[in-house]
């Protein structure tokens, strides 16, 4: 549905995006994950023709962006970092006049508009003015709007950024169901949860520059493939020469050491009478993926 | 080239989207929209008119007070679209962001820079068209000659909506359009012939003053709306155009390198 192929941009003296390569099939997921500042925003501007790539080629919807990319975006629906509702509109009014924009007849953006209302669980709030709005009931207007024009391709730029964990888990069900009505996603983010939880396929990006991809489960089998112990509280980095022998590799970040073990068990036993401390088994994720390539962490 | 897109609309009918969504937008408050629009000019023109009118007389065969009622017509004009075109569009463009949403739909940003101007210019139409009916009620416009004041405050409307979107595109905040205010819609509103006529001017003066363009909509409404053939009206008529079409075009171009770098 969508294609990146070299595709790279400038910023004055700055390379923000470098040789990105980037498809998503049909029905599928993509994740573009980063710390931020990697280039995630400005890949989705070039990808939406906003800004033009210093190299490589982009194709959306089967046309070329930016030289269509008018028409690539008749079926492509957006959500975008920073909400860009109409404030001086109701819920329902806004997704009216965003239809109108497709040129959407007004009897056929009426008769979409209870069920966009009922997936975003609006339905109450269907005249409330938008100030009304808590920041994940704007967050599901964006995206109930997003989906006015019935599109094929959902392209999110850090969907649930600002987002408390509740409205956070509604938006990411939401997504999961339209994934399963057969529509295509991408999206960018820094949060490794999201990332794992939704994403097919991901592609890790570090400075512009893609560093990993593949599906969160392989990825995290490939770069890691273990266990971790995090141990950490008063004292912890001076047991790293106890700790050593036992693991795998060690990582200290800060105060707290990262233990990759593939059998943890003569780890926790060591670390047992050492009461001061305190510690936790857990399966490798992708901050330790992102550590591991990068030598930093990615935060939250 | 260096944008995604080019300046120009994407096709003629697109830019009605934008202007219909703010046409929507105005219908909400569209009694306290023209009370703020009308206000301006009526306080001038009856201010002024009455006020000044008794101690000046008749200015250039008229009454002062349908002598300033032709300027105000015009003026109203350059105000509203002005405004409409800097405060309103820059809240749409930059602090709401609605340009931006409208680009993700398969629109482009020419489209809405045409949108906003035709916007501007409909509210200051409709500002003008509310003085000529107050001055046409006291008895200070002649009918049917008035009828082409019309075509000229829509050309002028659309002229003064696109300088100013011009200033919008340059702007970095809402404190910018002072300078626009101050150095070039005060000037004009003094030195255009709307409240004195060009020949109380001297004469390097008044000269100077026909490069601007609010003298040269004035020197078209004020014969018509009383009733006279204006003097030259295919100079003032080009200066108007290429005024617009050099601020339409300046517009589509510093818009774009704002928003799509």
């Amino acid at each position: 549905m969508l294609a990146l192929q070299q595709v790279s941009k400038r910023y004055r003296d700055t390379l923000v995006v470098e040789g990105l390569d980037l498809t998503v099939a049909a029905g599928q997921c993509v994740g573009l994950l980063g710390p931020n500042g990697a280039g995630k925003t400005t890949t989705i501007r070039m990808l939406l023709g906003m800004t033009v790539p210093d190299t490589g080629t982009i194709t959306l919807c089967g046309e070329p962006v930016p030289r269509r990319a008018a028409q690539a975006r008749r079926r492509v629906g957006v959500v975008p970092q920073f909400d860009n509702l109409d404030p001086d509109f109701s819920v329902r009014e806004n997704l009216r006049v965003f239809g109108r924009y497709f040129g959407i007849a007004p009897r056929v953006i009426e008769s979409r508009i209870p069920d966009l209302l009922a997936f975003a669980r609006l339905e109450s709030k269907a005249d409330a003015e938008v100030k009304q709005l808590s920041g994940g009931m704007r967050r599901r207007l964006t995206l109930a709007r997003a989906l006015i024009n019935d599109p094929d391709v959902l392209v999110l730029d850090e969907p649930t950024t600002g987002l408390d964990p509740q409205a956070r888990h509604l938006i990411w069900e939401r997504l999961k169901s339209l994934l399963a009505a057969g529509k295509t996603i991408l999206l960018t983010t820094h949060f490794m949860e999201e990332a794992e939880r939704l994403c097919d396929v991901l592609c890790i990006i570090d400075n512009g520059r893609k560093i990993a991809e593949g599906s969160p489960q392989a990825l995290i089998l490939e770069q890691i493939g273990c266990d971790v112990v995090e141990i950490y509280g008063d004292g912890a980095a001076h047991c790293l020469a106890r700790v050593e022998p036992l693991a795998e590799r060690v990582e200290v970040r800060g105060d707290t050491l990262f233990c990759y073990v593939r059998d943890a068990a003569p780890l926790m036993a060591a670390l047992k009478p050492l009461t001061q401390l305190r510690y936790l088994h857990r399966p490798a994720n992708l901050e330790d993926v992102f550590l591991k390539l990068t030598g930093r962490e990615m935060r939250d | 080239m260096p944008y995604p897109q080019s300046p120009f609309p994407l096709n003629f009918s697109n830019w009605r989207a934008v202007w219909y969504r703010n046409y929507l937008v105005w219908r909400k408050l569209a009694i306290p929209s023209m009370v703020g629009n009308l206000a301006d000019p009526m306080i001038y023109l009856f201010g002024l008119g009455f006020g000044l009118g008794l101690l000046v007389g008749q200015v250039d065969g008229v009454s002062y007070i349908a002598f300033i009622a032709a300027g105000t017509v015009a003026s109203s004009v350059m105000m509203t679209a002005s405004f409409e075109s800097m405060y309103s569009a820059f809240s749409r463009m930059f602090v709401q962001r609605t340009w931006e949403a409208i680009m993700h739909a398969p629109l482009n940003l020419g489209d809405i820079v045409i949108g906003e101007i035709a916007w501007a210019a409909s509210k200051a139409v409709l500002s003008g068209i509310a003085i000529l009916a107050v001055a046409s009620a006291l008895g200070y416009a002649h009918w049917p000659d008035a009828l082409w004041v019309l075509p000229i405050i829509v050309l002028a409307g659309v002229m003064f909506a696109s300088l100013a979107m011009i200033v919008t595109a340059l702007a970095p905040s809402y404190d910018f359009f002072m300078f626009y205010q101050t150095l070039a819609m005060t000037p004009m509103l003094l030195l255009s012939g709307v409240f004195f006529p060009l020949s109380q001017l001297p004469a390097p003066a008044q000269a100077v003053v026909q490069v601007l363009p609010l003298p040269h909509v004035v020197a078209l409404i004020r014969p018509v709306m009383l009733g006279q053939a204006p003097a030259q009206p295919l100079l003032h008529l080009a200066v108007i155009v290429a005024y617009t079409a050099a601020g339409v075009v300046t517009a589509l171009l510093l818009t774009r390198r704002r928003m799509l770098r």
